[in-house]
């Protein structure tokens, strides 16, 4: 185990419900520097909402939050930028600090859009506009990266790219990266730790050990689970909408 | 020079056209036209008190707006109404109890005209200090909490996972908004405070390509119709309010123009 210095953030059993629903419960997990940790688990499974306690986002939750660092860059999964403001690429990567422009330059040519640098952020595409959201999160050099969903909608050599972008970031820079991602093949070759969640933390571990779990298999099914591994599927608990889990 | 009552008013416009600029900016990237709006109506309440208690008008306003900035962020966590029906209720309830104030008043007369349209003749040399002062204090205060305010108007989420406290710069904002309607009540008139905030930043946002640009060129279009409207307002002896906005409603058309070309540019 390292030391206490290197974590970044940790939770400690957080849960956050909304109009007395949970939307994720007793969640407990620690980012630590240089370390890629990966939430994985089916749709509105509280990945989410997990990143966003971490960040501080959501205040009024349940269990703690620890942050050991101030120097945050977040991809969100979603967001919603109103045109009723004229902002171009070049004022968007300023956004949160004041960066020269020798890295905002860097980041973009990594993340490879340097060529929109003075384009309005409008007129971008879907995959370009999250190739920016990137290269924003990473070109303040940041401690901790939240990043939910990072390559959604880039083109399949573009993601493979970015993911190598990523885990390079982590090491070069040694920053502590959380990661959301639906990609299980990325999941599982780039991650030091998974967390698999659904509503509650399934199960977590290296990525070799969530592949060999049963509650994993039972998530994502059978063929999910042959990607690494084949062991018997048997789940021993289900989900119901509160959150709540009942033995079988 | 400062003896010339129109010296005065062109004066006090002008520092009202500076600081307007950027915060008018702010009101429709937020979209809180309708905010301005009810912080306006309340200012009357703000001047009938002032009136009754002979008080300085300015501060009394910028009083009674703050407060009930307040009360509207307290509904806000405390009902379920939405924002729009909570500003309604707010400003025509603080609008009525302002007139009804008056009815009471009877003693005391005063230009109801000047104080919804705004009245050049009333600018004294008192008014161009709050004005100028207030103005920079406003602009300095802006300043500060640029990087938050703009960032929270971007994204909030993204702001406060990064560290920037957009919760407490969009307090600090609404005062400011609490702060120009006082300083420049006199100058439009309340019932078309909101006009001089949105209109030139409107116009601003059809021709400019970069939020700072934008705020550059709604100061500009606040100058021009101030300059415009107020010689106009000699010229046509016409209510000084009144012709600053049909200025800068002229300017805005002509920007209109900008857009037609830049969407002919695209096809």
């Amino acid at each position: 185990m390292s030391s206490n210095q290197n974590i970044l953030v940790k939770l400690n059993g957080a849960g956050f419900s909304l109009n007395n629903k949970w939307l994720v419960k007793g969640v407990s997990l620690q980012v630590e520097k240089g370390k890629i940790v990966t939430l994985i688990g089916p749709n509105g499974s509280g990945k989410s909402t997990t990143a966003k306690i971490a960040l501080g986002i959501y205040k009024k939750i349940d269990g703690s939050v620890e942050k050991y660092t101030s120097k945050v860059g977040y991809v969100p999964q979603k967001i919603s930028i109103d045109w009723t403001l004229p902002l171009r690429v070049n004022d968007f990567m300023v956004l949160t600090e004041s960066i020269s422009n020798e890295l905002i330059d860097e980041a973009l040519s990594l993340t490879g859009v340097i060529h929109l640098k003075d384009k309005n952020l409008g007129d971008l595409s879907g995959g370009e506009f999250q190739r920016v959201l990137l290269a924003r999160a990473i070109s303040k050099k940041p401690e901790l990266l939240v990043l939910d969903e990072p390559v959604q909608g880039v083109d399949f050599t573009g993601e493979i790219a970015l993911y190598e972008l990523i885990k390079k970031i982590s090491d070069e820079l040694n920053c502590g990266i959380l990661l959301i991602s639906h990609d299980l093949h990325t999941v599982m070759s780039a991650t030091d730790h998974v967390v698999c969640l659904n509503g509650h933390v399934c199960c977590s571990g290296s990525p070799m050990d969530v592949a060999k779990n049963n509650e994993y298999k039972a998530l994502f099914g059978e063929q999910a689970s042959q990607i690494l591994s084949r062991y018997e599927h048997r789940h021993d608990h289900v989900h119901t909408s509160e959150g709540e889990i009942k033995k079988n | 020079m400062l003896d010339d009552f129109f010296i005065r008013a062109l004066i006090a416009g002008i520092g009202v056209a500076i600081v307007t600029g950027p915060l008018g900016c702010f009101v429709v990237w937020r979209r809180l036209s309708y905010f301005g709006d009810t912080l306006a109506h309340s200012a009357l309440l703000g001047v009938t008190l002032a009136y009754s208690m002979e008080f300085n008008i300015a501060f009394s306003v910028f009083i009674i707006s703050s407060l009930i900035a307040l009360t509207l962020i307290q509904l806000q966590k405390r009902t379920n109404l939405p924002g729009d029906a909570l500003l309604g209720l707010l400003a025509h309830s603080s609008l009525a109890i302002g007139l009804v104030v008056i009815g009471f008043l009877s003693f005391i007369r005063f230009d109801i005209m000047g104080l919804l349209f705004g009245d050049i003749l009333a600018v004294t040399v008192d008014d161009l200090l709050i004005i100028w002062i207030g103005g920079a204090l406003i602009l300095l205060v802006l300043k500060l909490i640029w990087k938050p305010l703009f960032a929270s108007t971007v994204n909030y989420e993204l702001a406060e996972a990064e560290g920037l406290n957009p919760d407490r710069a969009k307090a600090i904002f609404t005062i400011l908004m609490a702060a120009i309607i006082a300083i420049s009540i006199k100058m439009v008139g309340l019932l078309l405070i909101t006009g001089m905030l949105i209109i030139p930043a409107a116009m601003a946002r059809n021709i400019s390509s970069s939020p700072q640009k934008m705020v550059m060129y709604s100061i500009i279009g606040g100058l021009l119709s101030v300059i415009l409207g107020l010689f106009s307002s000699l010229e046509f002896n016409t209510a000084s309010g009144p012709s600053i906005i049909a200025a800068s409603l002229l300017l805005f058309i002509l920007s209109l123009l900008n857009i037609k070309q830049s969407i002919k540019l695209k096809n």
